[in-house]
């Protein structure tokens, strides 16, 4: 697949491996041999001589411009380029699933606070105005409220494949934690959001919701007078549910998927637990890696032994 | 997982991975494909479903069936499954709160060293499992009626109140004869035999446990409150004749009922985690 290496900026693409002037980026079966006239020419693409050439003969390379002064482009090579295990399926696609559809709830959770009001007076009739007058408006607050249903959705999904593929454990279980916090905070924002229509549906499940806390032993009651802002449900009650919904549980929702993607990235996915590595003998294994570069990728799904 | 297992599995990963392709094009193509998928599906149910809206929250009339988002209704669900009052407090926090415990710890009790999950039975069948009970429990939930209608035959000057509490979602949590949810409230085909009026207005004033509390109607409207009050107590479970000669004796001091509910609190402190 060479060709999709131009896709990147310069910068960004693969660099040559020692002794591989063609580098990855050349066709898979050129061990090094293939690409002999490439330094002839100086327009070629090979992108061992733009990594160290290139960047400051053009000035028009801007994301050049940026990484001589940042320097993220080696960081951003290592993500792209980084192996991901053999088998690799579409189950691993679930995890990204989930952080889009937070991505949607985010940008179009932004687009309706423009025009919400949280106050009881006034809640029920910004919505209204919402959904009636403003262009798209019931739109936006369909997708928002449709994928709060498909966030959890994915979530539990995503969930589950980790725990059928046994991806929770060694070296992982730290991920599996943070991904259970990020689990029960993405519960803990439908409830919020949940009062914020304020209409007879929202309020009262929200009445009981809060009043099933309050039967909790110790940290009960204070968790129900927290959540009220008083002991009875009241005018700041909405603002309450409001901060917590857009503020606080998104900061540590954001936050916590920093976390969880950054252990995703140093540690891998994992690789189908159905499949196992070939023992192959000694001399086989010390092969050059690019030998398995042909590898069934997408068909790997059982059938690799 | 001892630390041999820990080597043989990172070497096995280290394998694995340099068998694999790299992330881009190969993923990032899965994802973003997914993502549209997403994207797609959203957008779909925004036209299709709409975000439609109830009618405006009003403290005062309970006329909407209180009913969480359908993605709560396990949780719910288990408050109809687990109905003595004294256990309430373990199906709204001790199950969920155990479950989050044993989710959160899970890697550190499970550290068998296979991942395979067919070779690793206990687990898979555990995994399966709860994922019957949360589909069955969702299941129920959904297909929780909200009936309006209480078919418990009264004493005519008892209709209205029986209005009332149709309408104020009572049928929700509890059974009025053959109808309403058996759970998570008790049911009040017989309340008025065990509680007193006075102890009836003060339940439905504190809102005892779960239950949301009436005293916005009560201050804003006392008399449909005091209809409503009328009718719970005139419902013993006996044959209407026996409870209409005796409710006509009652019906008046119960009117001053909610003033004197400070007579009455003893009482009521007893039975307030039942109603």
């Amino acid at each position: 697949m060479p060709d999709l290496q131009k896709l990147l900026p310069p910068p960004m693409r693969r660099p040559p491996k020692p002794g591989h002037p063609g580098g990855n980026g050349a066709p898979p079966a050129g061990d090094g041999a293939v690409t002999d006239g490439a330094p002839a020419s100086p327009k070629t693409d090979d992108p061992g001589r733009r990594l160290t050439t290139g960047v400051k003969d053009s000035p028009a390379d801007l994301v050049g411009w940026v990484d001589e002064r940042m320097g993220g482009a080696s960081f951003l090579t290592a993500m792209l380029m980084r192996k991901v295990p053999k088998g690799t399926n579409w189950f691993y696609t679930l995890g990204s699933a989930t952080l889009f559809a937070f991505v949607v709830q985010a940008v179009t959770g932004v687009f309706l606070a423009m025009y919400y009001t949280p106050s009881p007076v006034e809640a029920y009739a910004s919505i209204t105005h919402l959904t009636n007058d403003v262009f798209l408006g019931e739109f936006v607050r369909g997708m928002h409220k449709w994928g709060a249903s498909v966030m959890v959705i994915l979530v539990f999904v995503h969930m589950a494949r980790t725990f059928f593929f046994g991806a929770y454990k060694y070296p992982r279980e730290l991920n599996w934690v943070i991904g259970v916090v990020l689990l029960i905070l993405t519960m803990v924002m439908g409830f919020t959001g949940y009062l914020l229509p304020f209409d007879q549906r929202s309020y009262w499940a929200t009445i009981v919701g809060v009043n099933i806390n309050g039967t909790g032993p110790i940290v009960g009651p204070y968790l129900s007078d927290f959540l009220r802002a008083g002991p009875e449900f009241g005018a700041t009650t909405l603002a309450r549910f409001y901060a917590i919904h857009m503020l606080l549980v998104p900061g540590a929702i954001i936050a916590l998927i920093g976390a969880h993607l950054y252990l995703v990235v140093k540690l891998g996915t994992t690789a189908p637990p159905w499949l196992r590595a070939d023992r192959k003998p000694k001399d086989a294994r010390s092969q050059p890696v690019d030998a398995f570069a042909g590898g069934s990728y997408g068909s790997g799904d059982g059938s690799a032994k | 997982m001892n630390s041999q297992e820990k080597e043989r599995y990172l070497r096995e990963y280290e394998v694995m991975k340099k068998k694999g392709k790299p992330f881009f094009p190969y993923a990032i193509l899965k994802d973003s494909t997914m993502a549209l998928i997403v994207v797609a599906v959203i957008v779909f149910m925004s036209l299709w479903l709409g975000a439609e809206q109830g009618p405006k929250a009003d403290p005062t009339t309970t006329t909407y069936v209180p009913r969480p988002e359908w993605y709560f209704f396990f949780l719910f669900e288990l408050l109809r499954v687990i109905k003595p009052p004294e256990l309430v407090p373990i199906a709204t926090i001790g199950i969920p709160t155990i479950a989050m415990v044993l989710l959160l710890l899970l890697p550190f009790y499970d550290r068998n060293a296979e991942r395979n999950p067919l070779r690793r039975p206990i687990a898979s069948i555990a995994g399966i499992m709860t994922i019957v009970a949360m589909a069955f429990l969702t299941f129920l939930g959904a297909n929780a009626g909200s009936p309006t209608d209480i078919e418990v035959e009264v004493a005519p000057q008892y209709e209205a109140g029986k209005l009332v509490a149709a309408q104020s979602g009572c049928l929700a949590c509890h059974q009025f004869g053959e109808n309403g949810n058996n759970g998570p409230g008790p049911k009040l085909t017989e309340i008025g035999a065990r509680l007193n009026p006075a102890a009836i207005a003060r339940s439905l004033e504190i809102g005892p446990g779960i239950m949301p509390s009436y005293a916005g109607l009560a201050e804003e409207q006392p008399e449909q409150f005091r209809d409503m009050v009328a009718f719970l107590a005139s419902l013993n479970g006996e044959e209407q004749e026996t409870s209409e000669t005796e409710e006509s004796a009652s019906g008046t001091p119960h009117s001053t009922g909610s003033e004197g509910a400070a007579g009455g609190a003893g009482e009521t402190s007893d039975s307030g985690s039942g109603s």
